[in-house]
């Protein structure tokens, strides 16, 4: 029989993976990958503040990733420096600003290597409620946006044009971002979260040819990733969060041999 | 009808400065329902500029604009489809409206790219991508059609058809049209209101107006106000499909 902790971090991991899979896909499209890295980076200075004030870790990191959000807006609209050098700039004063107060909090005893890289034994039944909620809350928003979100995601201008409001759209993506970061942090961990996003993504990019069902299999790809991770995690006593994107990377591995054949068969 | 309410956009001397650099200045204009109006011009004379500003793309111009429909087919000049999407056509198609099958079909039967439907977008050829555009804007059923230079890459036969096409869409669903285009010929027989652009309107009016006016003969020469000549004496008939000549 499987240890209670162990049937929890599974419902979070499967949780996680159906609203990385279709938000991942998004990130590939718009090319939003290292802005997903910036935000999660600076999740570690939520965590902080969630123990420091005794917060909910879930809403502390949420509200501190949107801030950073909206601090990259301000200084692209200000600034005359490019959108990757912003992004470098604020992932990682971020977690240096983050890492130097936890220096500051002797008081508690932090598991870095917990919050940079997932833990599952750190996985409460709260925990599930949150990921289930918040995931459900996430994905609703998605498919409300999602005309506009994905017009413009294949041209601003024509989604603009035909009065499809895709600002509005892209705000309130930058805000689900930030909330998919907060639910799956203690899950797959800081540094590792943007990978579950890209990876299942990029493996369903190779053998798709609508936007549906790149969404489809990247939702698939993910929970076989969480399921193969979690299973030799346990088996190897490894962490939870570079088990699952091993996973990932070979299902990714996987794709690309299925691309080889099927080159092979049309010539 | 009185004619304000068949106004469906309608420019009032608006201008738009990118960088402190005036991109276009002091147009204005009015499309009608039913109507095309043309834009036409040298390069960097503010065009797609003046198309983007009736279109509420550029936000912060001067002068204003009045828009009456929300109900607009757009093909832009020139469009950056991003490959990382899995995209076919028959997807691209609903991009910004959902729209029945038959809808779809018929549009692009119209436009010559039915057998496209479930090819990937990333593979069409520029004319191929450019008919699917058309597809695409007149689908939705507009009020309002955008046509920044609709048939670049396309076949001589094909603009042709595109342009009778454009002109029966016109009649048929009643929308009003704006037209960027570079073929003189076309502009001068099948549009009601020619808005000649250098940074400024030079000069504007029916066909017949502008090609008389000296500004425009300097801007594209005295050959290309021969053209409306041309025209002129062909009044008397007009060509279906096929090639063949109907009296009027």
């Amino acid at each position: 029989m499987f240890d209670d902790f162990f049937i929890r971090a599974l419902i979070a991991g499967l949780g996680i993976a159906l609203v990385t899979g279709p938000l991942g896909c998004f990130v590939v499209w718009r090319r939003l990958s290292y802005f997903g890295d910036t935000l999660a980076h600076s999740a570690l200075l939520g965590v902080t503040l969630a123990y420091s004030f005794e917060l909910n870790i879930a809403l502390s990191v949420f509200i501190i990733s949107s801030l950073i959000a909206l601090i990259l807006i301000q200084l692209q609209k200000k600034t005359n420096l490019p959108g990757d050098a912003l992004l470098g700039l604020l992932a990682h004063s971020s977690l240096a600003v983050g890492l130097v107060v936890i220096g500051f909090l002797t008081f508690i005893r932090f598991d870095i290597m917990g919050l940079l890289f997932g833990d599952i034994l750190a996985v409460t039944t709260d925990d599930l409620l949150i990921i289930w909620t918040g995931g459900a809350v996430i994905l609703l928003v998605l498919k409300l946006i999602w005309k506009p979100l994905f017009a413009s995601t294949v041209n601003y201008e024509l989604a603009e044009a035909e009065g499809l409001n895709p600002d509005r759209a892209k705000a309130i993506f930058t805000i689900l971002m930030a909330a998919v970061i907060a639910i799956s942090i203690k899950m797959v961990g800081l540094l590792l979260i943007t990978g579950m996003l890209i990876i299942p993504a990029a493996m369903a990019r190779n053998i798709s040819d609508s936007p549906q069902k790149m969404m489809l299999f990247s939702i698939i790809g993910g929970l076989l990733s969480v399921l193969l991770g979690l299973f030799s995690s346990l088996e190897f006593n490894t962490s939870s969060g570079p088990s699952i994107i091993m996973a990932a990377l070979v299902l990714f591995i996987l794709s690309l041999l299925n691309i080889k054949q099927s080159i092979k068969l049309k010539n | 009808m009185s004619s304000e309410n068949s106004t469906l956009v309608k420019l009032n001397n608006a201008g738009f400065k990118q960088n402190d650099k005036w991109l276009v200045e002091g147009v204005s204009l009015t499309v009608k329902k039913g109507k095309i109006v043309t834009l036409i011009g040298p390069n960097g004379s503010g065009k797609s500029t003046t198309a983007k500003i009736a279109l509420g793309i550029y936000k912060n111009i001067e002068g204003s604009v009045e828009k009456y429909t929300n109900k607009v087919g757009y093909v832009p000049q020139k469009i950056s489809i991003d490959w990382t999407l899995p995209l076919r056509v028959y997807d691209f198609m609903l991009l910004t409206e959902n729209i029945k099958d038959e809808t779809i079909d018929e549009a692009l039967t119209l436009t010559g790219v039915i057998h496209l439907k479930n090819k990937n977008l990333g593979n069409l050829s520029g004319g191929e991508f450019q008919r699917v555009l058309i597809a695409r804007a007149i689908s939705k059923k507009p009020e309002l059609l955008v046509l920044d230079e609709p048939v670049q890459g396309v076949d001589y036969t094909g603009e042709i058809a595109l342009y009778e096409l454009i002109k029966r869409i016109s009649d048929t669903l009643n929308c009003g049209i704006l037209l960027i285009s570079h073929d003189l010929h076309t502009v001068m027989t099948a549009t009601d209101h020619v808005v000649c652009l250098n940074g400024h309107v030079c000069c504007s009016g029916t066909p017949m107006d502008v090609a008389k006016n000296n500004e425009y003969k300097t801007l594209f020469g005295e050959q290309a106000s021969q053209i409306l000549s041309v025209y002129e004496h062909k009044h008397d008939h007009v060509h279906s499909d096929k090639g063949e000549i109907k009296k009027n």
